[in-house]
């Protein structure tokens, strides 16, 4: 009973979205199309159910406003950026590198590779779960000092992120200080060659 | 004209420029990995631009509603899927590693281990040939 509970709160913000967007599809908010959007979004949740996704942290909207502005901001300069090396002549060079992360929940995780995958300039190639390690290609750095910045700014991301959803738990991961990691050895030894 | 026609237009150009520059990227960049960049920001922006003009054009029809959902779909669907591209490129190595300044991940381990496929013993003619296997040359770009 209590599991079904559980499931069903769970639901909710599902099933608010799915309401949402049918009344959006249909361009006006009526009572009709709030009743048809319910049925047909209990129906669909029903017949094709997802895997529920604990919702562990919580909303700050002063931080969600940080991290929506510095996004926008981003995604104007990372565009203009990469329309530039689309039309100028000659070649680039570009960058793999791995970020160890300090989030150890899905639900941000899945938000901080979405918003890397738009900005700052890099996309995500691969996630380690277990290690919290992120594989991303960068499209353009101009030395070593530029793929370092680069680091900092994915950093600086999950931070926005992590302070902007994140449980109190999380934000506590955050300022941890942190041990050397083997990304940033790697680096140094890159340098030292 | 009034200011708002003068915003919308200028959304609208740019995101069509933007639109421009990112099919430009997606023939003009190297590898797989940089064509998936000119296929998330310059696109992304630009579509939302467009949808940011139409909105202002089109401001208390019923449609807006939609443009806004095409937005929000947007955003969060092109980041995914550039994603699953690039991984799949990168694991069967299609990235042009000369082109790399730092590459801390190394090559990938095989996907595979390397048996006999069952019906071309001599190797899958379906299978792509590593980007940068042990014994192949540097592509040329055309």
């Amino acid at each position: 009973m209590t599991a079904r509970v559980t499931r069903l709160r769970q639901q909710v913000p599902l099933l608010v979205w799915l309401v949402l967007v049918w009344n959006m599809l249909w361009g006006t908010f009526s009572w009709a199309n709030l009743l048809s959007g319910l049925l047909i979004a209990v129906v669909a949740t029903t017949l094709l159910p997802l895997p529920s996704v604990p919702a562990s942290g919580r909303f700050r909207p002063v931080a969600a406003l940080r991290f929506l502005g510095r996004f926008l901001a981003d995604l104007l300069v990372s565009s203009a950026e990469v329309s530039w090396l689309a039309i100028r002549p000659g070649q680039h060079r570009s960058a793999i590198i791995t970020v160890q992360l300090r989030t150890d929940s899905d639900l941000l995780l899945t938000v901080i590779a979405e918003a890397l995958s738009l900005v700052p300039g890099s996309l995500v190639l691969d996630l380690d779960r277990e290690e919290q390690v992120l594989a991303l290609h960068l499209v353009q750095v101009r030395d070593l000092a530029h793929v370092e910045r680069q680091r900092a700014n994915v950093l600086g991301m999950e931070d926005r992120v992590v302070r902007a959803f994140g449980s109190a738990e999380d934000i506590a991961r955050l300022d941890r200080p942190d041990t050397d990691t083997p990304e940033t050895q790697g680096t140094e030894r890159l340098s030292q060659l | 004209m009034s200011i708002a026609d003068v915003i919308a237009s200028v959304c609208l150009i740019a995101g069509c420029f933007l639109c421009l520059t990112a099919g430009l990227g997606l023939i003009r960049f190297p590898d797989v990995l940089n064509r998936m960049h000119a296929a998330t920001k310059p696109q992304v922006l630009g579509v939302l631009l467009v949808m940011t003009g139409a909105v202002i054009r089109l401001a208390g029809q019923p449609i807006v509603w939609m443009l806004v959902l095409v937005g929000v779909f947007q955003l969060l669907t092109a980041p995914v899927s550039a994603h699953m591209v690039s991984r799949i490129a990168y694991r069967r190595r299609h990235v042009r590693r000369d082109l790399l300044l730092v590459d801390e991940l190394g090559k990938p381990a095989d996907p595979l281990p390397s048996r006999p496929h069952p019906e071309h013993p001599e190797g899958d003619p379906d299978v792509d040939e590593p980007a940068d296997g042990p014994d192949a040359t540097p592509r040329t770009t055309s």
